[in-house]
C-alpha cells in the first residue's frame, strides 16, 4: 500500500489580486521506503508539494492521503500531532534552534513532542548523532559548527522520532559538494537501515543522481516520473 | 515544563542587552513603587501614630449626636453617669483594649486677669488620658505632664499670647447646663506643644475640677478616648463594640452611643487616603511600564524568531506549546525585574533608614522617617509585576501560536 497518494491536487496561491496556480491537478504515488525526489526549475512547484505533503499547507482541490491520513481535513493542532508521530523535516538553512546545543536540538522533538522520558532519549540520541558522525559535537551550540555538522545534526532531529517520512527541502543546497555527498549518502544509509521514506525537493545534481524516482515538474505540471541511479532495479 | 523554562530563559539572554534593558526598567520601577510606598508608609504611620497617641485615641465613644456640634462642645449631649457606666462595662469585655480615658469637655473663658480669650477644657483623669495617649507627656514643653486637682494645663499658643507661664494663678470661667457662671482659679502646670487643628486650644485640667466648674453632682462624660494593644485590630474592635453598645436605645428608639474610629474624626485621615491614592497611581504606572515594556519585547521576540516558530510547529510542536514557550518569556523577564527591583529597594530603604531623614510637620519638628519595607507590599508588587509581564506576553504568544508553518518557514 503506498505510503503517499495524489489524486488531482492543486494549490493555488493569492498573491494580491492575482491568482497563482503552484500545483496544477497533480496525480502520483510512493511506496514507503522510498528514497525520491521532486525536481524541476525555481517557481514549477516542488516546495509547494512537499509542504503539502509535510501537513504544512492545505491543498486547494484534490485529495492527498499520507499514511493513511486524508491531511487536508487535519486541524491545526491535529496537523501538529500528525507531523510529530509521521514526519520529519529537514530544512535547506538547517534550522537548528540556536539557544539549544547539538545534543538538546535533537532531544526537541522527542521531549517536547513526544514527551519521551530522559532514559529513553539518551538511547535513541547516542546512537543517532554516533550515526551521522556529529557525536564529539554534542555539547556544542549551532553557531560553533560547520554546515555540514548542521545538516547533519538535522537529519537526526529529523530521524530521532522514527518517522515513517522525511521531508528535506533543498538540504544540499548550502553546503560544499562533498558534504553534500556526505550527507546524502547518511540519508541513504537511514532509508536502507530503518525504512524511511526521503523526499527531497531539489535542483542539486548531487541528489539527483542518488534517488531512486524523479518527479519532475514544470509549472506546476507534474511533467515526468523516472527512475534514478538510485534505483537498485536500475 | 522546565524544559520550556530553559529554552525561555536561554532565548532571553540570547538578547542579552534588550533583556539587561527591558528587566532593569521593570526593576527600577519596582524599586520606586516600594520605596514610595515604604516612605509614604512610613510618614503616614507616624503622623496617624502622632495624632491618635497624643491626641485623639484609636477609637472614640460619644453620645449619638455630640460628634456632629463637636466644635461647641455641647453640654446637652453628655453620657449620663449611668450610661458611663455601661460603656465601661462594654469596653470591659474587650480584651485588645488596652486603656481608655473618659473627657469631660467644656468651652470657656480662659484669663490672666488682665487678658482674657476662648479655651476648650478637657476634664481627664491624668493617669487615664496618659495611658490612653502615650505620647501626651512629650507635648509638654514646660512643667509637669501630671493632671493634679488645682492645675492646669495650657497650650503654648493662649501662654505665649496672654504671656502665662508656669506657675501663674489663671481663672477658667464657663457657663453651666442651666446658664449661669461659674469660675474658678487655677495654677498652670505645665504648657503644652500646640497642634494644629481646633485642638490646638485644648487645655487639660483634673475631670473633678471640670465638674466643680460646670456644677454638676454627679459625673458625666463627654468622649470616651480608647486605646488597643494592636492598632491593627481597629476595625474589628470597632464593629464589636458598636455590636456590644446596639442594644442601649434612647427613647425615641436610637442608639444612644456613636462609636467612631480615629478615621472619623480627623481631618487627616483624607491626608492618609490621599497617600493611599498615590500609591495606587503609583502602582498603575508601574503596570503600565511593565506592559508596555514585556509587550514590545515580546513582539520583538516573536519578529526576530518566525522562522524558528515555523521550524518547531512543523517538528510538530503543539501550538499551546509554542504559546506556553512565549508566556514563559514574559513571566521569566516579570520575575527578574521583580526579584531585582525587591533587591534594590531593600537597599534602598535600608540606606534611607540608617541616614535619619527628618521632617517636620506642622509644629512637630525633627520627625525622623523611618520607611520599612512590608512583606506584604513587596509579595503584592511581585505578583502584580508578574501577572502583569504575562498578561503583556500573552498577545506576541497567542500570535506565535497561530502562526502558519509554511508563511513562518519563507519568512526571510
Amino acid at each position: 500500500m503506498s505510503l503517499i497518494v495524489a489524486k488531482d491536487l492543486s494549490k493555488t496561491y493569492s498573491v494580491g489580486e492575482i491568482e497563482v496556480e503552484a500545483v496544477k491537478s497533480v496525480s502520483f504515488a510512493i511506496e514507503p521506503a522510498s528514497f525520491v525526489s521532486f525536481i524541476g526549475p525555481s517557481g514549477s512547484g516542488k516546495s509547494t508539494l512537499l509542504n503539502l505533503i509535510g501537513c504544512l499547507d492545505k491543498p486547494t482541490s484534490g485529495t492527498l492521503t499520507v499514511a493513511d491520513v486524508v491531511t487536508a481535513g487535519l486541524t491545526r493542532k491535529e496537523a501538529a500531532i500528525f507531523r510529530g508521530d509521521n514526519l520529519g523535516f529537514i530544512f535547506q538553512d538547517f534550522n537548528l534552534i540556536p539557544v539549544l546545543t547539538v545534543y538538546e536540538n535533537v532531544e526537541y522533538p522527542l521531549l517536547m513532542v513526544k514527551n519521551a522520558p530522559a532514559e529513553e532519549r539518551k538511547k535513541r540520541i547516542i546512537p543517532l548523532l554516533e550515526t551521522v558522525g556529529v557525536i564529539d559535537q554534542k555539547d556544542k551550540y549551532p553557531s560553533q559548527i560547520s554546515g555540514g555538522h548542521k545538516q547533519r545534526v538535522a537529519i537526526a532531529r529529523a530521524l530521532v522520532t522514527n518517522p515513517r517520512l522525511v521531508l528535506a527541502d533543498e538540504p544540499t543546497a548550502n553546503l560544499d559538494s562533498k558534504t553534500a555527498f556526505k550527507v546524502i549518502d547518511i540519508m541513504r544509509k537511514m532509508k536502507d537501515e530503518l525504512g524511511i521514506t526521503f523526499i527531497f525537493s531539489t535542483h542539486d545534481q548531487a541528489i539527483v543522481g542518488e534517488v531512486e524516482t524523479i518527479f519532475s515538474l514544470h509549472d506546476g505540471v507534474l511533467v515526468g516520473i523516472t527512475s534514478g541511479k538510485g534505483r537498485d532495479d536500475v | 515544563m522546565s524544559k520550556l523554562i530553559k529554552i525561555a530563559v536561554r532565548n532571553l539572554f540570547r538578547y542579552k542587552r534588550r533583556t539587561l534593558l527591558t528587566s532593569s526598567l521593570i526593576a527600577i520601577g519596582v524599586m520606586f513603587v516600594l520605596v514610595f510606598v515604604a516612605v509614604a508608609g512610613s510618614f503616614k504611620y507616624m503622623m496617624v501614630g502622632q495624632i491618635t497617641d497624643s491626641m485623639l485615641g484609636h477609637l472614640q465613644v460619644h453620645k449619638r449626636g455630640y460628634v456632629a456640634s463637636i466644635d461647641s462642645l455641647p453640654l446637652t449631649l453628655n453620657l449620663t453617669a449611668d450610661e458611663a457606666a455601661t460603656l465601661e462595662s462594654a469596653l470591659g469585655q474587650i480584651p485588645e483594649i488596652e486603656a481608655f480615658s473618659s473627657r469631660l469637655k467644656f468651652g470657656g473663658m480662659f484669663s490672666n486677669f488682665i487678658e482674657t480669650t476662648n479655651i476648650r477644657i478637657n476634664g481627664v483623669y491624668g493617669e487615664e488620658e496618659i495611658a490612653t495617649l502615650p505620647l501626651f507627656p512629650s507635648r509638654v514643653v514646660e512643667g509637669e505632664a501630671t493632671i493634679r486637682k488645682g492645675e492646669i494645663l495650657i497650650p503654648e499658643l493662649l501662654a505665649n499670647g496672654l504671656k502665662v507661664t508656669v506657675g501663674s494663678n489663671v481663672v477658667v470661667i464657663a457657663t453651666n447646663r442651666d446658664g449661669s457662671v461659674n469660675g474658678r482659679q487655677f495654677v498652670v502646670g505645665g504648657i503644652l506643644a500646640s497642634v494644629t487643628g481646633p485642638g490646638g486650644r485644648d487645655g487639660y485640667l483634673h475631670i473633678e475640677d471640670a465638674m466643680e466648674i460646670l456644677r454638676l453632682d454627679e459625673m458625666e462624660i463627654s468622649e470616651v478616648a480608647i486605646r488597643l494593644s494592636d492598632f491593627g485590630r481597629l476595625h474589628d474592635v470597632n464593629a464589636r463594640l458598636k455590636q456590644l453598645l446596639s442594644p442601649e436605645l434612647d427613647m425615641q428608639g436610637k442608639p444612644v452611643f456613636d462609636v467612631r474610629t480615629w478615621e472619623g474624626l480627623s481631618p487627616f485621615y483624607n491626608i492618609a487616603r490621599m497617600i493611599d491614592m498615590m500609591t495606587f497611581f503609583i502602582r498603575l504606572m508601574l503596570i503600565a511600564i511593565v506592559l508596555v515594556s514585556i509587550m514590545n519585547v515580546m513582539i520583538m521576540a516573536v519578529f526576530e524568531r518566525i522562522r524558528e516558530i515555523g521550524t518547531i510547529a512543523a517538528i510538530g510542536t503543539l501550538p499551546g506549546t509554542i504559546r506556553s514557550l512565549f508566556l514563559i518569556e514574559g513571566f521569566a523577564l516579570g520575575v527578574l525585574g521583580a526579584v531585582v527591583g525587591n533587591v534594590l529597594a531593600w537597599v534602598v530603604v535600608a540606606i534611607l533608614s540608617i541616614s535619619n531623614v527628618s521632617f517636620n510637620f506642622g509644629r512637630e519638628t525633627g520627625l525622623v522617617l523611618a520607611p520599612r519595607l512590608q512583606v506584604e507590599d513587596m509579595l503584592l508588587i511581585s505578583v502584580i509585576v508578574i501577572i502583569v509581564s504575562v498578561v503583556a506576553a500573552l498577545q506576541p504568544a497567542i500570535k506565535a501560536s497561530r502562526m502558519e508553518p509554511v508563511e513562518a518557514l519563507r519568512h526571510v
